[in-house]
């Protein structure tokens, strides 16, 4: 069933017809062919797929598109709009990545991990959930990042990034 | 895909109201499972009423000093809610250790207690399934089950089903004697926790007593006024669903156990709660032997199948391991 | 030519990596076709072996937005020579579960993935057969394995070694059928300008897929492109052509548009390829001092019917270990599973499992520390070819290892350590990966401006071959990276093997630099070393294997070193620490490099904790086919990891001593991993993956 809605993505308004059935990230692909996030299951499993909702990272290919026709999107791409995003630069350090696919997900997670963190959002692996900070140790960074898998297993350079930018904003560690 | 019609609604009765009109018609919270089963063809609604805002985005104190969460709180969110990490700390340590990050964003607190089983010849619509599809048989039964249940399974005629209830959050809820406040077509109504989730009993189709059209719309929880705890054993560290988990509260008083709760999750088809060892525990001394003997009193009914033994003593370690640290220093 | 320090060995930032970290590089179906795409989705078959006793495509066919449905009837007859299940559509015969039967083409992938569901099949189906056992009675010694090696070698007398030794171990160990499951899923998308077509693929080498469209269309060489600059992982399964090649470029011919074949993650459990299972029973045979006097390792595993891969799974144990009496053989069995293919390290990955547990379990056996073992056993020559090697730094790296994990004072002791309710247990095991060099051609012009543009049609599936050819390119043109312009992955460029084998980057490095040398003889010798003024187009090529690979063995080693926490009450797994050494020739990019050995390393983990694809014996079906039930390590799995590697400079194995490091860390990694978890646990577990269940029931509770 065809359906009009308006994506705003990465700062633009993009007005498109979609069928009620077309994820978030099928209208991104397929549609707007904004194709900075990637499809690596269709079932939430590997968090290729993650952009910024509304500011939190979310799994696109899950999200219906006409239930975010009011709603922001930020993908990686868009986090570099103003130049440069720290976290880009991170994993470009830290060579946290190989063959890329996973990343651009891996960055939008990063990004909903550090202000998760900085909102004091316990996580699994956190020993005291009374406190009122956390702090982002590697092992949180881990366990955070967990809904993103890399089948190049570059987790370790992964956690080298986001503490890198953690350090760098002063999010607790 | 089949193509449906997609709602939003006003409020909660008008939403009710959209889907009694729609026997084939679901409600979508954050959609996390609901868009996953349509994706395999296994849920086949035609009309989708997006409930995922229109129900309560807070948790709210109670009088008696217990929280009312609303159903569309997301999962993060509820996770992460100063009253319920020191007051139900079982409750955000499920949530925590359930999906991902950015599912947690998205799940609601509604969608997730009625998420169905994961079992996978339930998702596969080419295999025989009596959930998805009665009488056609329990793929899982003579198949792979080695993540199936063990206790209160039906293991004959056409309701054999040995699946799992796979959220984690439900478990804490069980334990926590949690209040699901329900709108229907009557009006509202609520559901003690224990009633809301079923065994496959002689109809493996109904995960839940609710009936078709009914909104979940809070979930009451009251107050505990006991250390819990929420542990999970799965089979990577992170980001999969459990092989069993246990949701656990205890007193103890000069040594005796006072009140005690547990609940178990990935060993039968509802979260299960463990009233025998509870029963058993109730005014017996806190220690390791009483806290093992309670949990072979539960255990003892279990029928485990061909590969999944491993889950009683897996149960048992639990019981006894989260029962002595959450007694440390008061035994 | 100006002098520029020595890029190779640089740690170089990856040439690819802003796009990949922003997402805008093109992958597969992300490329410009110039057209709207039409999508196709695929009916596969629910038997395992039968044949197709009804299809009614006409429901589907009626369904808005349907723009053909492909069956076996009418589907557009493949050239002759097509192997394995590469010809689509051409039979009503079902050869293994998840075969395509039928395919839709649709304006959108709704409505694509909607019209599957409405094609009615029927079938005539015999019973599954898909349990691979030791006593099958069909069991068969294929002619050869893969990569030509012998499917057996005897020397000396093993059983009569066996007999006389004063230790034994006889154990049998057990891997179960893998997945690569890249993270892109593989994906054609397929255009046809009158009888040219054009490929925009997920693959690992663009010349291998052209070959098979050729033949499946009667194509000549260019009338066909195949385009893949960025590969989202691979691990082997991109490496040949499957059935989405050739189905999208079947789909686009009979529609006339440009279609987009997307595999979903659950028909990557099929159509793609995976690992075969293995059953190995590695005996070893010691005098009291530790010294081998008898290795044999037998091998069942299995294959298609419909194509014969006969991992070469025992291949390591011919050449790591001295001993005078030694046997290898493999054996496979036709099952109605689809058609195996290569995954990291096809043979050594699983072979060292084995092998390494095995080794682990006479250290025990004898009281010799596993190390010293391993050193003790140390060959001074191939064992098997009787050939020097190349280079062979085993022992270095099982020193060096040793020191950086402070392996020292290490209790021999198993289950004697707790912290807690852990179970604390430390293990090594070796690695190790052939050294090979392909055939492959190259181009090199050279710009009136001082750019230049180097052209072969390598393979970047994350290796990190974009920064690596670059900066050798700078380096043998004897320019800054920023004069050098790299395009590869492209069927139209110069030809060049697939990413595989780690040979990558010692095949197109060694053509790159002797086709440079090329350059700089021409520009000496007719331009007085100046580039002119109108450039100048220059082709080389490594014709293929290194000339003195018949004289020496040439393989890379390296050692693995891991601790391991086991949760007594649960029997939970963790991996808090590990160090990797590695010696491995010349390392070009010690970025990408160490990436390359930390994925590999990281993947042997997850092999060794995690991975298994389980069918159903009497559906015959894969039952854990999506990512949420076919376990991959996540983040959270895998802890501190430490890579290092030694300098080593081997002048045999290629123009730059490169030996390939895309596979080796995967080798033997599970070992070590398995060989710590019974040191912290007492419990050998010789079945993988080591899950919880797999505790309780070494305890005997279940
Ligand atoms: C890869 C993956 C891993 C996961 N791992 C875990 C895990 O480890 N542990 C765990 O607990 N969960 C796990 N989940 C499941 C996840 O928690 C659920 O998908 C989520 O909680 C469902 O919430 P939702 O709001 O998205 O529900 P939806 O998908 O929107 O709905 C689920 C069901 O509830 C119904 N519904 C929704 N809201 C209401 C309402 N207010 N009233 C009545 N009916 C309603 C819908 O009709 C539907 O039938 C995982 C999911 C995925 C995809
Ligand atoms: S266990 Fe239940 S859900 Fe699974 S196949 Fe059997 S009937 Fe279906
Ligand atoms: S594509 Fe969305 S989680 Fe994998
Ligand atoms: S970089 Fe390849 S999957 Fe993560």
């Amino acid at each position: 069933m065809d359906t009009q809605i308006t994506l705003r993505v990465d700062g633009a308004d993009h007005p498109l017809t979609v069928d009620t059935r077309t994820t978030l990230l099928d209208a991104l692909r397929e549609r707007l062919r904004i194709t900075s996030p990637k499809k690596g299951c269709d079932h939430g499993q590997c968090g290729a797929c993650t952009v910024l909702l509304d500011g939190r990272r979310v799994n696109s290919c899950l999200v219906l598109a006409v239930t975010v026709d009011d709603a922001e999107v930020i993908t990686s791409d868009g986090l570099a709009a103003g130049g440069e995003h720290p976290l880009h630069r991170a994993f470009l350090d830290n060579d946290a990545f190989q063959c890329g696919y996973c990343t651009p997900g891996q960055v939008c997670s990063a990004a909903g991990v550090l202000a998760e963190a900085r909102a004091g959002w316990p996580s699994t692996v956190t020993d005291d959930l009374t406190a009122d900070e956390v702090d982002l140790t590697d092992d949180e960074i881990r366990d955070r990042m967990s809904g993103n898998l890399c089948r190049c297993a570059a987790y370790a350079h992964i956690v080298l990034a986001v503490a890198a930018v953690a350090e760098a904003e002063g999010v607790r560690r | 895909m089949r193509e449906f019609r997609y709602e939003r609604a006003a409020d909660p009765a008008s939403a009710v109201a959209l889907l009694a009109a729609e026997p084939e018609g679901a409600f979508l919270g954050g959609g996390t499972n609901l868009v996953d089963l349509m994706k395999l063809g296994v849920a086949t609604p035609d009309v989708l009423v997006d409930v995922r805002r229109l129900t309560s985005a807070e948790v709210a104190e109670l009088p008696d000093g217990g929280l009312r969460i609303g159903a569309a709180v997301p999962n993060a969110d509820l996770a992460a809610d100063r009253r319920v990490r020191e007051r139900f700390p079982v409750l955000s340590q499920a949530l925590l250790a359930g999906a991902s990050g950015q599912l947690r964003n998205r799940a609601t607190t509604g969608g997730n207690l009625l998420q169905r089983t994961r079992c996978s010849y339930f998702t596969d619509v080419t295999r025989p399934c009596n959930k998805r599809s009665p009488g056609s048989g329990c793929g899982a039964l003579q198949g792979v089950h080695r993540n199936h249940a063990v206790l209160g399974q039906t293991l004959e005629g056409p309701a054999t089903c040995v699946a799992t209830h796979p959220s984690d959050m439900a478990v804490a809820l069980a334990a926590l004697d949690a209040v699901i406040r329900v709108l229907g077509p009557d009006g509202e109504r609520e559901v003690p926790m224990a009633e809301l989730h079923r065994l496959p009993g002689d109809d493996a189709t109904r995960d839940t007593t609710l009936r078709h059209g009914e909104l979940v719309t809070a979930i009451d929880l009251p107050p505990l006024g006991m250390p819990s705890r929420y542990r999970k054993v799965r089979d990577r560290a992170s980001f999969a669903f459990a092989l069993v988990s246990i949701a656990a509260a205890v007193r103890v008083a000069d040594g005796v156990v006072d009140d005690v709760r547990l609940a178990f999750g990935g060993v039968a088809h509802k979260p299960w709660r463990a009233t025998t060892a509870e029963d058993a525990l109730r005014g017996r001394p806190a220690t390791e032997e009483s806290f093992a003997a309670a949990a072979d009193a539960e255990l003892a009914a279990a029928t485990p199948l061909r590969d999944n033994a491993f889950k009683v003593p897996l149960a048992r370690n639990l019981v006894v391991r989260t029962l002595l640290q959450l007694t440390e220093g008061a035994r | 030519m100006t002098t520029v320090d020595r890029l190779v060995g640089a740690g170089v930032e990856r040439i690819d990596g802003p796009a990949k970290v922003r997402g805008t590089a093109p992958y597969a179906y992300e490329q410009d076709p110039g057209e709207p795409i039409c999508s196709v989705a695929v009916v596969q078959s629910t038997v395992n072996r039968g044949r197709i006793t009804r299809l009614d495509p006409t429901a589907a066919e009626a369904m808005p937005g349907v723009l053909a449905v492909l069956t076996p009837a009418n589907a557009p007859r493949l050239g002759e020579g097509l192997a394995s299940d590469l010809p689509v559509l051409q039979s009503l015969d079902v050869h293994y579960q998840g075969q395509i039967v039928a395919a839709v083409v649709a304006e959108s992938s709704e409505i694509a993935k909607a019209a599957v569901g409405a094609v009615a099949v029927e079938y005539a189906a015999h019973e599954p057969d898909v349990v691979l056992s030791t006593d099958r009675p069909d069991l068969y010694a294929p002619p050869q394995l893969m990569a030509g090696y012998e499917t057996d070698s005897v020397i000396g007398d093993v059983e009569g070694a066996l007999a006389a030794a004063a230790v034994t171990v006889d154990a049998t160990y057990e891997t179960p059928t893998q997945h690569n499951n890249p993270i892109e899923m593989h994906t054609s998308m397929a255009r046809w300008d009158g009888d040219r077509l054009t490929l925009w693929d997920a693959n690992q080498g663009p010349h291998n897929i052209v070959n098979d469209l050729m033949t499946a269309f009667g194509l000549e060489r260019g009338q066909v492109r195949v385009i893949s600059p960025y590969v989202g992982g691979a691990f082997g399964s991109k490496a040949f052509t499957h059935p989405n090649q050739i189905l999208a470029a079947m789909a686009a011919k009979v529609v006339g548009r440009t279609v987009v074949f997307e595999l979903t993650r659950q028909q990557m459990f099929c159509l793609v390829g995976h690992r075969t299972p293995t059953i190995q029973r590695v005996r070893l045979g010691a005098d009291a001092e530790g010294r081998l006097t008898a290795i044999s390792h037998e091998v069942v595993e299995h294959t298609s019917r419909i194509s014969e891969f006969a991992e070469q799974t025992a291949t390591p144990t011919r050449v790591l270990y001295a001993a005078p009496h030694r046997r290898t053989t493999h054996r496979l069995a036709r099952l109605d599973v689809p058609p195996p293919t290569i995954m990291r390290a096809p043979g050594e990955t699983p072979g060292m499992f084995a092998l390494e547990s095995a080794m682990d379990e006479l250290a025990h056996s004898l009281g010799i520390d596993p190390v010293e073992l391993r050193v003790r056993n140390e060959p001074e020559r191939d064992p098997e070819r009787d050939v020097p090697w190349s280079s062979r730094n085993l022992v270095a790296c099982l020193r060096t290892g040793a020191e950086r994990f402070g392996w020292a004072g290490r209790d021999l002791r198993p289950g004697v350590r707790e912290d807690g309710r852990w179970l604390v247990g430390t293990g090594v095991a070796a690695a190790t990966y052939p050294a090979r060099r392909r055939k492959a051609e190259c181009r090199i012009t050279g710009h009136g401006d001082g750019r230049w543009t180097v052209e072969i049609d390598g393979s970047d599936i994350g290796t990190g071959a974009w920064t690596a050819l670059t900066q050798i390119s700078a380096d043998a043109l004897g320019v800054g990276l920023g004069a050098v312009e790299l395009r590869i992955g492209d069927s139209d460029l110069p030809f060049a093997g697939g990413a595989g084998g780690s040979t990558g980057l010692a095949s197109w490095g060694s053509a790159i630099v002797l086709t440079a040398r090329e350059v700089r003889r021409q520009l000496d010798e007719r331009y007085g070393g100046q580039l002119p003024a109108d450039g100048i187009v220059v082709k080389g090529e490594v014709p293929g294997p290194s000339p003195h690979a018949e004289q020496y063995s040439m393989h890379a080693f390296g050692a693995h070193f891991v601790e391991v926490r086991v949760d007594r009450d649960t029997g939970e797994v963790r991996l808090p620490r590990a160090s990797s050494v590695y010696a491995a020739g010349t390392i070009v990019n010690a970025r990408t490099a160490r990436s390359q050995f930390l994925g590999g390393f990281s993947m042997g983990v997850s092999m060794a904790l995690h991975e298994g694809t389980i069918a159903d014996e009497r559906l015959g079906h894969y039952v854990n086919h999506d990512l949420a039930e076919y376990h991959v390590a996540t983040n959270a799995d895998i802890g501190d990891i430490d890579i290092h590697w030694l300098d080593e400079d081997d002048p045999y194995v290629n123009e730059l001593g490169i030996k390939g490091i895309g596979e080796i860390g995967i080798t033997g990694a599970a070992a070590a991993v398995a060989n710590a978890y019974w040191h912290a646990t007492g419990l050998r577990v010789r079945d993988l993956p080591i899950t919880p269940d797999k505790y309780f029931r070494a305890l005997g509770q279940g």
